[in-house]
């Protein structure tokens, strides 16, 4: 099922590089468009919110904006292109070739975040110049925990993507449950509000899902909040744990109800 | 060239289709009650093909030819039946029965639409584990064969149709396939572009003894490049044989242009009993059998006064467009 090797990995992250760039507009409007933690720190800090959690100004409004970051680093839409490749017959031709599929979506969406790098870092600037006070540089050791739990946060979001893509292969409109899980990612990852503003019954259920995985652990790692490192990174490789053998029971199953329509 | 490189025994394919009645009640309906039907498009297929053979599938929209192209390359599972091809179950997807194969679909594209093809090119020979430069080494025999060097450093989507064509082929044979499963290779082609794309093939199968497995509704691309045709209604072979041998056995008669010297003797050429295909003034086209042809001849020479005769079989497009509608042939 998976024949990549480092040459296949390059070539393929080096292609997808060469299609995005070709993007790089609609790229950088994207980046724009994923500001919404400076809204929410907004509300936030003009309402006194934070006092409630005992979190300064500073410390909130780095935690926005590390959920920025995390969020440009973690943002997976594989649903969307794979339900409409495997509706238009488009995923004939990979299907036939020594490599799964999912490795061209899995290097599209590396490739991208490598082209909303530069975009990233020219909002944070901005931001920088707009909130001097919340200035901060992260130890290398956090920093690096942080890029490697974000990387995990979206391994996580590509692998339940990827299964409710699969599901395409039954139901055809398979996004339409993706949308489900929109809400819950919304609220309950840490990108309105830090987890731990939410009352103590429900964060206690929060936390066995993937949900506060995705942004909060993350970006409390980079922005220096008190968080649990080994809990945090235990929960991501579960997750992943957990979710891998279900995407590849999918996968394997959903190719054989396969039609090829449309081609 | 006697090794079966492909087996096919008692194969059957058949899908759930469900339909839905036009017009708001019959939307109301299948919103909360999906009618499905299961239809079965292969029955039975029954097929071995010799390892540098080339084989062309007939039949009408929807008989089931490009379904068989399909599950042959592991596209799709089979619902019954056992195959093989290349010693592979096709469904499995080995690396190395991919390895082996290509599929070709004259209306899908691999290409990536944004980028030069010889991007799609490097990205292909790195999954099918060829080094960069063996692969260039391939590009460049390819490109010089299918013509098309001037071409690779430009955006696909800035490539004419036959370019685009041509440049799927190359990225398809980068791994040197040994089995070709083409479908509509050639659609949409203009003449000239149809003429380099089969000879193409006809080198390559020379060059590589490489199968090719071919439907198309350009009779032109089969009478060319297959010697051997399997015909497909509805999902049952009605025919798996040689092309001329078809052609004798469907069409058995021949046409005959002849052109009189007078007006008078068209006229009385035109009564006397021949089947008349066609008539323009001096010159009657008539349909015979095969097996009269001489006895024919020598009555026309010996009653009419005639200037000249051109003895044709009647067009390919005709005698196949006739047995692609038939239960058997």
């Amino acid at each position: 099922m998976f024949n990549l090797n480092k040459n296949k990995l390059t070539t393929l992250l080096k292609v997808q590089y060469s299609n995005m760039l070709e993007y790089r507009v609609e790229i950088a409007l994207w980046a724009i468009s994923g500001i919404i933690p400076f809204f929410m720190l907004n509300i936030w800090t003009s309402n006194n919110l934070n006092e409630s959690i005992n979190l300064s100004n500073v410390m909130l409004s780095r935690y926005f904006l590390s959920a920025f970051f995390v969020r440009q680093f973690s943002v997976v839409w594989v649903v969307f292109t794979f339900e409409e490749d495997a509706l238009l017959g488009k995923i004939s031709p990979y299907l036939i070739q020594p490599l799964n599929p999912f490795f061209r979506y899995f290097a599209q969406h590396i490739a991208e975040q490598i082209t909303r790098f530069p975009f990233a870092i020219l909002i944070a600037l901005i931001f920088f110049l707009l909130n001097p006070e919340s200035i901060w540089i992260p130890s290398l050791g956090l920093f690096l925990l942080s890029c490697l739990s974000t990387f995990l946060s979206f391994l996580i979001q590509f692998l339940i993507q990827s299964i409710i893509a699969c599901l395409c292969f039954w139901t055809e409109k398979a996004s339409s449950i993706e949308r489900l899980l929109f809400i819950p990612t919304l609220f309950l990852s840490g990108l309105l509000a830090p987890v731990i503003s939410f009352p103590e019954y429900v964060k206690s259920w929060i936390y066995i899902t993937p949900f506060p995985y995705l942004i909060d652990f993350p970006a409390n790692l980079l922005s220096g909040n008190n968080t649990n490192l080994i809990a945090g990174f235990a929960m991501q490789i579960i997750w992943i744990s957990v979710l891998f053998p279900i995407f590849k029971k999918t996968w394997s199953l959903g190719t054989k109800k396969y039609t090829a329509m449309g081609s | 060239m006697d090794e079966n490189i492909i087996q096919v025994t008692n194969l059957s394919k058949s899908f759930d289709i469900s339909s839905k009645k036009p017009g708001l009640k019959g939307t109301l309906k299948h919103f909360f009650k999906r009618e499905t039907k299961n239809i079965e498009v292969l029955k039975n297929i029954n097929l071995k093909i010799k390892r540098g053979e080339i084989v062309g599938f007939l039949g009408a929209n929807g008989a089931g030819k490009t379904t068989i192209l399909k599950i042959l390359c592991g596209l799709i599972y089979p619902s019954k039946g056992n195959l093989a091809v290349a010693g592979y179950l096709p469904y499995k997807r080995k690396s190395n029965f991919l390895k082996n194969i290509t599929l070709i679909m004259g209306q899908k594209q691999q290409l990536i639409w944004d980028l030069p093809p010889m991007e799609s090119f490097y990205l292909n020979a790195a999954i099918y584990d060829i080094n960069k430069s063996e692969a260039k080494k391939r590009i460049k025999k390819l490109s010089n064969m299918l013509e098309i060097e001037k071409e690779l450093y430009i955006p696909v989507r800035k490539l004419s149709l036959g370019q685009r064509m041509k440049a799927e082929l190359l990225a398809a044979l980068i791994h040197k396939p040994n089995i070709l499963f083409l479908d509509e290779p050639t659609l949409g082609l203009d003449i000239n572009a149809q003429r380099n794309l089969r000879k193409f093939l006809q080198i390559y199968n020379k060059e590589t003894n490489a199968t090719i497995c071919l439907t198309s509704h350009y009779m032109k691309d089969i009478t060319s490049l297959c010697k051997r045709v399997i015909c497909i209604h509805e999902g049952c072979i009605t025919y798996d044989g040689k092309l001329d041998k078809l052609l004798k056995k469907i069409s058995p008669v021949k046409d005959i242009l002849i052109i009189c010297k007078t007006d008078k003797d068209a006229q009385e050429l035109s009564k006397s009993g021949f089947i008349i295909k066609n008539k323009n003034q001096k010159e009657i086209t008539i349909t015979i059998k095969k097996d009269s042809i001489k006895f024919t001849l020598n009555e026309i020479i010996n009653k009419f006064d005639i200037e000249d005769l051109y003895i044709n079989e009647p067009p390919v497009d005709e005698i196949i467009g006739n047995i692609l509608v038939k239960e058997k042939v």
